[in-house]
């Protein structure tokens, strides 16, 4: 079997939704300079409330909208509550976060039980659309395309608004930038929600087609590294490239090492790190 | 950027003069000795698992504690030796010792390759790059079903007729720990050790005096990986299974605790750290299956008011005694 073009697309909805998910994890990455390891739990959180909103209300849109918002709330609940107790040391903030994986990873075990979910998807993503001599399934197509939007959304925000160009300053000087009168927490626990919300809209679509499972959390949370660790610390375009790379890297391992598919993104990864250790658009502190 | 988590821990040398020390190791070789004539069956046992996972915690405290390189893979690197123990003495049929040595030698080898990848990053960085690799470990241990087992994992073979009971297998596990433990510490307070102490203080200030900085970084995470072999040996003999779980990340996270429970860069403190840990995880899970909760929340306490460990927080409180 080779690789045909129901493979690429696979490849590159999947890379869609790593990064929707690898772009919140890398403007917190790169403007707090947390590494929220709670990222993936926040994905799963996401999707699992998503699903139970979806349930109760029968609209995607507000099951989706939902996850946003609780795992913004989530988000900044983490970020006031208990990273502030370690502002500022790296590694502890790290260990907290991995901290807060486990225990969210748990309580939704509690709520929710070990069962697989499936967010369901609204009538009108239902189904395949016909793209040439292939059918492909047409909410796939829609990640796909939200991935683009997010894209676009994300950088207009950051490269065209005065929030964004505070967000740029932060990440190379947030001392200076407290020093212009600005109040940078504040813009930090705006990034610190949107990132997490990011995670929340990746659970919701991710749910839907990769379905959530214990377990899931860490599975996209690892892709996640990857993307960031390809991609560089804080650079959009960056986790858009790394996403696409590992996307399409890990739909080419499936077909062609179905055993070690996991095994596929650790190549390019070694290869990139051996000659950039600060990721593809990296830059140092 | 490189800031260990406790690097300020005044050196234990310092604090207690050396025949005072050699009369506590003494006393606790004594006491190590003597446990399973005073405690059940049962109970000899978690204190056999408690002393392989303080060698998992020491070789992760000799990266964390004396690199200044906090790892977040060496649940993997412990868990492939364990992989590799069972694969060989079932699916194989090859004999225990052999098994044993592979295991480690596997622990060693994947730990060079991390290693080879990792060293050049420091800090966050070089935590994330571990965690990833890690975690390539465990998806391919879950995915390689046709080696593995897949979810299922391999069951072992048995253990030999002669560590059969909780107390012979206890003295056993002792006997090699006890050595391994002498040549751990002798590691780090080797001038290698002196070294990668210097590295972890500050890096271009060693590279500056003509140290070769990657390559005792390399060295110190290959070393620790063997270290990290031989307690996944041990715990293939001691648990007689191994499944996905066994390489998962929160095996590394639990090694981890484990040495900043006792006390990051104190070593022995992995021995207090290890115990803590899993005596509170089996009190734990009488009154709840809700462990990894219970794990979750140590991590965030200890994370916020006690960085520095029980035995850090000893040696502090001594030094500032004197």
């Amino acid at each position: 079997m080779g690789i045909n073009l129901f493979q690429i697309l696979n490849g590159l909805t999947f890379a869609a939704l790593l990064f929707i998910v690898a772009s919140g994890f890398t403007l917190i990455f790169g403007l707090l300079r947390i590494v929220n390891l709670a990222h993936g739990a926040l994905y799963l959180f996401g999707g699992l409330v998503g699903y139970s909103a979806a349930q109760a209300t029968g609209s995607f849109v507000l099951g989706t909208l939902a996850a946003m918002a609780c795992v913004a709330l989530l988000g900044v609940a983490l970020d006031q509550g208990l990273l502030r107790f370690v502002r500022g040391v790296e590694l502890r903030q790290v260990l907290l976060t991995l901290g807060i994986a486990f225990v969210l990873n748990d309580l939704g075990l509690v709520i929710w039980g070990g069962d697989t979910y499936t967010m369901p998807v609204p009538d009108a993503l239902r189904g395949a659309a016909r793209i040439g001599p292939l059918f492909y399934p047409k909410f796939r197509l829609f990640v796909l395309g939200l991935g683009i939007v997010v894209f676009a959304a994300l950088w207009l925000l950051i490269n065209r608004t005065r929030l964004g160009a505070l967000i740029r300053a932060g990440v190379d000087d947030p001392e200076i930038v407290e020093a212009m009168g600005i109040n940078i927490r504040r813009v930090f626990l705006g990034t610190f929600a949107l990132g997490a919300a990011l995670a929340g809209l990746g659970g919701a679509v991710g749910g839907a087609f990769l379905t959530l499972y214990p377990g899931a959390d860490a599975e996209i949370l690892v892709f996640s590294l990857a993307v960031v660790i390809i991609g560089g610390r804080g650079s959009l375009v960056g986790a858009g490239v790394g996403a696409l790379l590992v996307g399409l890297l890990n739909a080419i391992g499936q077909v062609l090492f179905p055993e070690l598919a996991y095994f596929v993104i650790f190549g390019p990864m070694a290869l990139i790190l051996a000659f950039r250790p600060l990721g593809l658009f990296g830059r140092t502190a | 950027m490189t800031a260990p988590l406790a690097s300020t821990l005044p050196p234990l040398e310092r604090n207690l003069p050396r025949g005072r020390t050699l009369g506590w190791l003494a006393a606790l070789a004594v006491a190590l000795v003597g446990l399973p004539l005073v405690l059940p069956g049962y109970q000899v046992s978690i204190a056999a698992q408690i002393l392989i996972f303080s060698v998992l915690a020491m070789s992760i405290d000799v990266l964390a504690g004396f690199a200044g390189r906090t790892p977040l893979c060496h649940g993997a690197i412990f868990g492939a030796s364990t992989y590799v123990v069972i694969y060989w003495t079932t699916t194989l049929g090859g004999s225990l010792w052999a098994g044993a040595l592979l295991g480690i030698l596997a622990a060693t080898a994947l730990a060079a390759l991390f290693a080879l990848l990792a060293i050049r990053t420091s800090g966050v960085y070089f935590l994330l790059l571990t965690l990833a690799l890690g975690m390539i470990v465990w998806g391919v241990c879950l995915r390689w079903t046709s080696v593995t087992g897949g979810e299922n994992g391999l069951r072992g073979a048995g253990r030999p007729a002669f560590l059969a009971d909780h107390v012979s297998f206890y003295y056993a596990v002792l006997a090699v720990v006890a050595p391994v433990t002498f040549a751990i510490w002798r590691f780090v307070h080797s001038p290698f050790g002196m070294t990668l102490r210097g590295i972890r203080d500050s890096e271009s200030r060693m590279r500056a005096l003509g140290y070769n900085v990657p390559l005792h970084l390399f060295l110190a995470f290959t070393i620790s990986g063997a270290f990290a072999g031989v307690a996944g040996a041990l715990y293939a003999v001691f648990n007689d299974f191994v499944s996905p779980s066994t390489v998962q990340l929160s095996q590394s996270v639990a090694g981890l605790l484990m040495a900043i429970t006792g006390g990051i860069g104190t070593l022995l403190g992995a021995f207090v750290g290890a115990a803590c840990i899993i005596l509170l995880e089996n009190v734990v899970s009488l009154f709840t299956a809700r462990w990894p909760t219970v794990l979750g929340l140590a991590f965030i306490l200890i994370m916020i008011f006690a960085p520095e460990g029980i035995v850090g927080r000893a040696r502090l409180a001594l030094a500032r005694r004197r």
